[in-house]
């Protein structure tokens, strides 16, 4: 049993339920409790969406346990298929479900429907939610696609000389971290070199959509945690081969171009021409070099995590001091990304274990989900939202993808915002104590909302007034040095956002040196020492 | 699993007119008990709530109130993984794993209860030996409880039920010749509790308590003399656990409006033999506030036609309200349960053509709702998108929980819920 306040993922079948949502013309029916039905506002609340996801519940409940729970599940799928005539059926269990062991694609098939059926082996208690939308959507594209495939040993396809090269983009889904405007971006960006997207899916596909997906010339992994195991049935199936390079920031949007050119043989530099993102020239600016070693966390699904802190030390010169993700199946990825920074990766689902983390670095900016979010708000860190789990606010009216060049656009201008502004900053570490302008109040770009609440600050006197008082009593058990007044104060002086490493600095110096009482002298000696 | 059963209900003392009850079964767009947590873990100050159960239990509490309420909330979720199914790890074992870290993190909690879920309920996880055993360990520092919220067993607000009978038991017993009292029963805002107890005193009944209490260590005291009135009409197993303690039950509808505030007071004050006349001095100033904020909506929802998908139980004794006191037409009424006998006041006063529907079947109920296109459709969350996409003017039930709207000074706010939809559908251009 693990406990768990807050989770990262939900179960597998909401995964299911993504790609349904996602695709048109399908119906899933899940076998399960009532309450499950749940997980339709996700969809109908966080992603707005003015439609019920395409899902029937079967709803059984504890006196039809004892009776026929399988005959419940047959007669809700014949009543959806007659209702809602799909074009493909999907059907499964649900963690209770799959407990009582009714085997929905065995029952669906014993119903004898004249559609595709494609039952679905969720593990819920082993698996979770990427991980549901991944299988799903392989076994979609599997069930549709797989008919369609050429006979083992034929020879790939040629591309007649006169034809465009075309792809297909591959993992976009419901209630996903901005999909809608990426597959945007990206397919603009493709046609930008001349590439023809067939198709996108699961979004708004058909299942005769999954069904000619073998046409195009290759495969566009948006998202590998959704779209990485289909992919690689594709390229067994129909030697179709697919890009690796998940085009989030400049680099990786070039190197994204490079390696479709590489897979199709066009020309990527009419897509380099000119200054097509803003980003470069913005984070060269003179103004933007208070930017300059800013410390960062970073946290997130695999893909978002790895390109995020790529952005943020080559593109805004940041300093990555965290980088962990809770896709356990991206971990070797994520592992390897942080090497690059020196750094070991955190890979964990417990967000108390990520809370940890981010408190004990002390960064200047969290780049991470809706969880981190609210670490960060709680420690008075800046932070912006880069991946899933989502929220309603994941979901603006404008036009925001994280992909492509517009997307470095967007992505300078979210993570720049909660910073304090250069001089600003600079202000506030030369005049501490004025009673209005004080680093309690937030930068002055983000209005009253911005201010660290009272009970934040009220509860960080606090943490100061027990250290004190700790300190007066008694020398602490684990021999970290006492504070003396004097250097309390004057490490009140330094601005909140960069206190926390001032003080765990000074507490590391005055350890290693064997030092009992930290003085104002120990202070500037550790300052002197660790530089800014 | 759409047969529809058309029945008579049989009737009740009291009723005037038996309405038509139609009972459907099929898929359920409602919450499962443990979605109660989400209110009773911020009622009761030093309690926390343990689910045992499943990862979708986890991600429903964080998604069902929309919001991650991320200052430490007094749940968890203790997560079955494939070992303990598997019985490689012993499921007994790991939950006492897990409480002991648990409490040991949280030295404030007194009272813990273990809640059941669908998995646990269908593996036969034993939560009451459970709780014994913890109860034994921990005494008497925590007290350890346990109720089921699963989805096969309750709907939504009977977790609170499920919650408050758990507690039945476990109140202190009240002498035989002690002098008479009252019980509320039910999770109130702080607010409505405060206003409901300030006017017993008013009235001069003293000797109230509260179940729930706002501490654990503060559990009412039950008995023969102990007279209860429901705050909340979803609170059947708890009535009868406490019936069962010896108290009575004092029939009256729930406090919902002016009118129903006023008879759910005077059904105490009856009981307590409260002259008429004291009776109308401390009601009347309130009762006249309640009618002039009622009386601000009743242009934008007189004659306007209403139908209530089911969600909390709350369904019939507000749409008595906004029958009755803002003169709004009731096409249906759906209810998860109807529990005849505590309903029976309420039943009583409802139009006689009002249609009732109990349990559901969400699809045929939605294509009664199209065709009946009514002015506000009452709804779930998951139903009010896609239902204003159709150009239907919706309010989300949800809110009906999570806002104070009993007593007096907040039936105008009860009101003002149902006229937001339609005023902003008014105000909208684009």
């Amino acid at each position: 049993m693990q406990l768990t306040v807050w989770t990262y993922e939900g179960p597998p079948h909401v995964g299911a339920m993504r790609i349904a949502t996602a695709m048109q013309d399908v119906h899933y029916v899940l076998h399960a409790p009532q309450g499950d039905t749940y997980a339709d506002l996700l969809f109908t609340m966080i992603e707005r969406r003015d439609r019920r996801p395409p899902v029937t519940y079967t709803t059984f409940q504890a006196r039809d346990l004892g009776s026929d729970t399988a005959e419940l599940f047959k007669t809700a799928a014949a009543e959806a298929v007659d209702r809602f005539q799909p074009k493909a059926l999907m059907v499964g269990a649900s963690c209770t479900a799959e407990l009582i062991q009714d085997d929905p694609g065995g029952l669906a098939k014993a119903l004898g429907l004249s559609l595709p059926v494609v039952p679905l082996e969720l593990p819920s208690y082993s698996k979770k939610e990427n991980w549901g939308a991944a299988e799903t959507f392989y076994q979609m594209v599997r069930a549709l696609a797989g008919p369609h495939a050429p006979a083992p040993g034929t020879p790939p396809r040629e591309r007649p000389a006169d034809a465009r090269p075309s792809c297909n983009l591959l993992g976009p889904t419901a209630l996903g971290f901005r999909h809608r405007d990426d597959v945007s971006e990206v397919t603009r960006l493709l046609s930008s070199i001349g590439i023809e997207v067939r198709v996108v899916a699961p979004l708004n596909a058909t299942p005769a959509d999954l069904a000619r997906l073998g046409d195009a010339d290759f495969n566009v992994v948006l998202y590998p945690e959704i779209a990485q195991t289909a992919a690689g049935w594709l390229k067994r199936t129909f030697r179709q081969p697919h890009t690796t390079v998940v085009p989030i920031g400049i680099g990786a949007t070039r190197d994204f171009l490079a390696e479709v050119a590489a897979l199709t043989g066009v020309d990527p530099t009419p897509a380099l021409a000119g200054a097509p993102s803003r980003l470069p020239w913005w984070s060269r600016s003179i103004d933007s070099t208070y930017l300059t070693g800013k410390r960062v966390f970073v946290f997130g699904d695999g893909c978002h995590a790895i390109a995020a802190a790529r952005i943020a030390q080559d593109e805004l010169g940041f300093e990555v001091v965290g980088l962990g993700t809770y896709s356990r199946e991206m971990a070797r990825e994520v592992r390897g990304a942080a090497e690059r920074y020196g750094l070991q990766a955190l890979i964990t689902d417990d967000y108390l274990e990520v809370e940890e983390q981010i408190e004990a670095l002390q960064p200047e900016l969290v780049l991470g989900t809706q969880m981190e979010r609210h670490i960060a708000k709680r420690l008075g860190i800046g932070c912006a939202v880069i991946s899933a789990p989502v929220h309603v606010q994941d979901f603006p009216a404008r036009y925001a993808p994280q992909m492509g060049w517009e997307g470095a656009n967007v992505i300078f201008d979210t993570w720049v915002h909660p910073l304090m502004m250069g001089l600003e900053e600079h202000l506030l570490g030369m005049f501490r104590e004025d009673f209005e302008f004080n680093d309690e109040a937030g930068g002055s770009h983000l209005g009253h909302g911005s201010k660290r609440s009272n009970a934040e600050a009220t509860a960080e006197t606090a943490r100061a007034e027990v250290d004190r008082a700790s300190a007066d009593v008694k020398p602490r058990p684990d021999d970290t040095p006492v504070w003396t007044p004097e250097a309390q104060s004057e490490l009140g002086k330094i601005p909140f956002f960069v206190r926390g490493k001032a003080r765990r600095n000074t507490e590391r110096f005055a350890s290693e040196r064997s030092i009992p009482a930290i003085t104002v002298e120990t202070l500037y000696d550790a300052k002197a020492h660790f530089g800014k | 699993m759409s047969q529809v059963a058309t029945l008579q209900a049989s009737s009740q003392p009291g009723a005037c007119s038996a309405p038509e009850v139609l009972r459907e079964r099929g898929q359920r767009e409602v919450f499962c008990g443990l979605t109660g947590i989400i209110w009773l873990h911020r009622k009761i100050q030093d309690a926390f709530f343990l689910i045992v159960g499943s990862r979708t239990c986890a991600h429903l509490m964080q998604s069902a109130a929309g919001v991650m309420i991320f200052a430490e909330p007094r749940f968890g979720t203790a997560i079955i993984e494939e070992r303990d199914l598997a019985g490689m790890a012993d499921a007994n074992d790991e939950l006492d794993r897990v409480v002991a870290r648990l409490l040991a993190r949280r030295p404030d909690i007194k009272l813990l209860f273990l809640v059941g879920s669908c998995p646990s309920e269908v593996i036969k996880l034993d939560l009451s030996r459970a709780a014994q055993r913890l109860s034994r360990q921990f005494m008497p520092d925590v007290r350890v409880l346990n109720y089921s919220g699963s989805g096969i067993e309750t709907t939504f607000t009977q977790g609170e039920d499920m919650c408050l009978a758990a507690l039945a038991p476990e109140l202190p017993p009240e002498a035989p010749d002690a002098e008479a009292s009252l019980m509320l029963v039910g999770a109130l805002a702080d607010v409505v509790e405060d206003q409901f107890l300030r006017s017993f005193k008013a009235l001069g009944i003293d000797r109230v308590s509260v179940l729930p209490p706002r501490r654990s260590t503060a559990l009412p005291a039950v008995g023969p003399n102990t007279r209860f009135l429901l705050c909340q009409p979803f609170l059947g197993e708890t009535a009868r656990l406490l019936e069962e303690r010896g108290a009575r039950r004092l029939a009256a509808p729930f406090p919902l409006g002016a009118e129903g505030t006023t008879a759910w007071l005077k059904a105490a004050a009856d009981a307590w033999q409260v002259p008429e006349q004291r009776f109308r001095e401390v009601t009347a100033p309130a009762q006249q506030r309640a009618r002039l904020a009622i009386a601000r909506y009743r242009d934008r929802l007189a004659g306007q036609r209403l139908f209530f998908f089911p969600d909390s139980q709350l369904e019939i004794p507000i749409a008595r309200f906004l029958a009755r006191e803002l003169d709004m037409q009731l096409i249906e009424v759906g209810t998860p349960y109807l529990h005849r006998q505590h309903m029976a006041e309420e039943l009583a006063l409802l139009p006689e053509d009002v249609r009732l529907s109990e349990g559901q079947h969400v699809d045929n109920q939605i294509d009664r709702c199209r065709a009946a296109r009514p002015d506000l459709t009452v709804c779930g969350l998951g139903l009010a998108n896609p239902l204003e996409q159709e150009g239907l003017t919706t309010k989300w039930s949800i809110e009906l929980v999570f806002t104070p709207i009993q007593g007096f000074e907040q039936a105008g706010d009860l009101a003002e819920l149902f006229a937001r939809p339609l005023v902003r559908r008014t105000r909208l251009e684009v």
